[in-house]
């Protein structure tokens, strides 16, 4: 199994006009990434998989990640000819606002299919070149991102007997019911002791 | 070690890209029936719908829409510790919680580097492997009982998943949702009384496995129904990403028992069952052999097991906060590949909490398995591919 | 001969169906409610806090038993955030002697509590353990399923009722660590004789 760096030697000598970088790992996992840049993504995956000494045929896991100034999708590869894993490749959005395309690795593995539309619902990645990019979890017509962090949840908060911190605080605004009236097990101390 | 061995053959195939079925052209072109089978469908293995097409009885096309038990858990994660997400992970794959449990703590583990004792590395092995065994027991009942058999077989296998269950009540408190894996070891030590019960259990377990057998497999109805149908070309399993007794019956031989050796199982003497057809008699078979398999690790677990800690003495359970990285960690469950992603930046939380589900990926060559069939064999073929929603959506 | 699969399949279905007349193996059913299995002693189902009728407090009712001492490592450690935890502004002495404070308000709403036990794993003072009490429904929806504290103290013979050999085990760590702490005061004590002694002389 070849180290990261000869991964992208590998890569670089193959595919001309790759922009690879390597994302050291620091934790005792030892499981370091190589960032592609999008332009040259399908042409590096094309090679990893058809490559006789890497044969990286298998996609095991594609996640999406937010980052505070852009999105990210990270994909594990393994082979399941040479028993060999994982090769780690990741590709950056330009921000989270509007430049969020990234290429579609679909084509090459067919295991990013529901991967990636979970992505593109949970997150908002639009993956070009995907053949049915649509919601996969959520329902057709939602209109948000629900696992960015800057997702806020609908209001649903009127009943919370044991709210904390956050929850509280969402809570607090329905402690008085239409009428007026205090809703039991939301008012101050009251032991039934 | 010996392994069965498959045709190597097909994996010299080049392996192929975007491959969809040539479209199977409808007798009466813009009068396709459009059935919503789901999500109140009683084969449906949990809220899962399926948008077919059909033209008189023959899928044309076949659209899984899934998302009615999405729960949230991966950002939920990302709001308490890492100790808190371990019940949760019970919640995923309800049907097999200590393989969730342990995938979780494999990739903690890794992520912080944490050592495991070897009793509690056994404890893992015997109750992961008894929970292999009544997961397959009790997918092929569902199987059978979606082919019309009214449960008898499913009721069978229920009966040996309670004496399993009985054990995991015995052992840590709760028949399913068990919350037993630490990232460093068990929770609890079992008492030489358990593992005995627990050998005598293991110990009718192949008896029933023979019973099981003889019920079902030289049926004809079952063979008629089942050979031959929703067949899996092994290019196609590979490179969408299919993994567990679907691979394995369309001939791969990938078990990451084998491959990656987490754990102890380097220790132990099993073999791998391929399959020649991957169609849904293959499957049914390759997980009727992989209970006897089961078994095999089970009477060599029992037998090895030494007295001992079950935890590592250093490791943090409460407060846990591994240093910034990330980590991939996972294992065979009984349904394919699970796998948990973490990305820490050092504080109590996961950044990032990804659970790589099998379900949801085998679920990505249903159409292909389907075009062409009958509706009847689809929900056969969708009983195959031995989903469970909690897995799907999360 | 075709249909020869059936048949043996059959046989097997005669064999559990007449077999389950004659042995238990196979008729694995019981008749509940009225013939229950006793649960195993680990079971869990639901926390509840532990109070012991023999305590430093001075009374034996639950309030000045309760072994609690609104460390709130529980509430924070909970995953579904089921606890609530009010500390009281004064303190009573424990089990040990020590005054500590004492909740003045410990709800648990049941109807979100998943079992999971890990408010037991976490509590350093032995004061919440679980229940195996599982027949709990109600009619009232809201306020039925949030249990206080007056409805979660129960004694320690209780939980040696339902966890035997966890409940001896439990004590007989009280008991360690109370003679500890005695013979830490009994040190001090002897240590400030001492000194006067020294002093004085």
């Amino acid at each position: 199994m070849k180290t990261v760096e000869e991964i992208k030697a590998m890569i670089e000598a193959a595919v001309p006009g790759a922009v690879v970088e390597i994302v050291p790992n620091p934790s005792p996992s030892g499981q370091h990434s190589l960032r592609l840049a999008p332009e040259c993504a399908l042409a590096v995956a094309k090679f990893l998989r058809d490559d006789a000494e890497l044969r990286l045929d298998f996609l095991s896991n594609v996640t999406g990640v937010d980052w505070p100034d852009s999105l990210e999708a990270v994909y594990h590869l393994y082979s399941v000819e040479k028993k060999h894993g994982p090769v780690v490749i990741r590709m950056k959005t330009v921000n989270r606002t509007d430049q969020v395309e990234l290429p579609s690795l679909t084509p090459i593995w067919r295991s990013a299919e529901f991967q990636e539309r979970e992505i593109f619902d949970l997150y908002g990645i639009i993956f070009t070149g995907h053949p049915d990019l649509r919601r996969l979890l959520m329902w057709e017509g939602f209109k948000d991102h629900p696992m960015r962090r800057d997702y806020r949840e609908p209001d649903d908060y009127e009943y919370e007997p044991t709210a904390h911190d956050d929850v509280l605080k969402r809570a607090q605004a329905h402690q008085v019911s239409a009428t007026g009236q205090p809703i039991p097990g939301q008012e101050g101390t009251e032991d039934a002791a | 070690m010996s392994e069965m061995q498959s045709h190597s053959a097909i994996l010299a195939d080049k392996p192929q890209g975007w491959n969809r079925p040539a479209a199977i052209e409808p007798q009466n072109e813009g009068e396709l029936l459009e059935v919503s089978m789901g999500p109140h469908h009683p084969s449906t293995h949990g809220v899962f719908r399926m948008d077919v097409a059909l033209d008189g009885e023959r899928v044309i096309r076949l659209k899984p829409v899934f998302g009615y038990l999405h729960r949230n858990h991966e950002k939920l994660a990302e709001g308490q510790s890492y100790l808190a997400s371990m019940p949760y992970t019970d919640r995923l794959d309800y049907i097999c919680p200590i393989t969730n449990n342990w995938a979780y703590a494999l990739a903690v583990e890794k992520l912080i580097g944490q050592e495991v004792p070897e009793r509690a590395e056994y404890l893992r092995v015997i109750l992961g492997e008894l929970t292999r065994y009544q997961n397959h027991a009790s997918s092929i009942g569902f199987l059978i009982q979606e082919m019309g058999a009214s449960g008898t077989p499913l009721m069978y296998a229920f009966r040996e998943r309670e004496k399993i269950l009985d054990l995991f009540e015995e052992l840590t408190g709760a028949r399913m949702m068990v919350n037993y894996m630490r990232f460093g070891g068990c929770r609890v030590d079992a008492s030489p009384g358990w593992l005995d019960r627990t050998r005598k259990v293991v110990a009718g377990l192949s008896g029933f496995a023979d019973e099981f057998d003889q019920l079902l497999k030289s049926n004809e109805i079952l063979m008629a129904r089942t050979q031959g149908v929703g067949v899996l070309r092994p290019e196609l399993a590979v490179n969408a990403g299919v993994t567990g007794p679907m691979l394995r019956a369309s001939g791969v031989n990938y078990d990451i028992r084998k491959v990656d050796g987490y754990g102890i199982y380097n220790r132990f003497n099993f073999r791998v069952p391929l399959g020649d057809h991957g169609d849904v008699y293959d499957r049914y078979m390759i997980r009727m052999l992989e209970m006897r398999e089961s078994i095999e690790i089970l009477n060599q677990a029992l037998r090895e097991i030494q007295p001992g800690p079950v935890m590592d003495p250093k490791a943090k359970i409460r407060g846990l906060r591994p240093k910034p990285g990330e980590a991939y960690g996972r294992i065979e469950a009984p349904k394919g590949e699970l796998g948990f992603y973490l990305i820490s930046d050092g504080g109590p939380n996961p950044y990032r909490y990804r659970v790589r589900p099998p379900s949801l990926i085998n679920l990505t060559v249903l159409e292909d398995m389907c075009l062409g069939v009958n509706v009847a064999d689809v929900v056969l073929i969708f009983g195959s591919v031995d989903i469970v929603l909690g897995e799907v959506d999360r | 001969m075709l249909g020869e699969g059936i048949i043996k399949g059959m046989v097997e279905t005669a064999k559990n169906f007449f077999g389950s007349y004659f042995s238990a193996e196979r008729l694995t059913t019981v008749e509940y409610p009225e013939q229950r299995i006793a649960p195993y002693e680990a079971a869990r189902v639901f926390p509840f806090l532990v109070f012991d009728s023999k305590n430093h407090a001075g009374g034996t009712d639950w309030e000045s038993g309760l072994r609690c001492v609104a460390c709130q490592i529980c509430e924070k450690e909970c995953p579904p955030k089921c606890i609530f935890i009010e500390k009281s502004k004064d303190k009573k002495p424990d089990a040990l002697g020590r005054l500590q404070f004492y909740p003045a308000r410990f709800d648990i709403d049941i109807s979100v509590c998943m079992s999971c036990q890990i408010c037991v794993e976490v509590c350093p003072f032995e004061a919440i353990k679980m229940d195996t009490e599982f027949e709990l429904s109600t009619e009232d929806r809201f306020g039925g399923l949030l249990l206080d504290r007056k409805q979660l103290a129960k004694s320690n013979q209780y939980y040696h009722q339902i966890h035997p050999a966890e409940a001896t085990g439990v004590d007989a760590k009280l008991a360690a660590e109370k003679i500890k702490a005695h013979a830490k005061v009994k040190i001090t004590d002897e240590a400030k004789t001492a000194a006067i002694a020294g002093a004085g002389a």
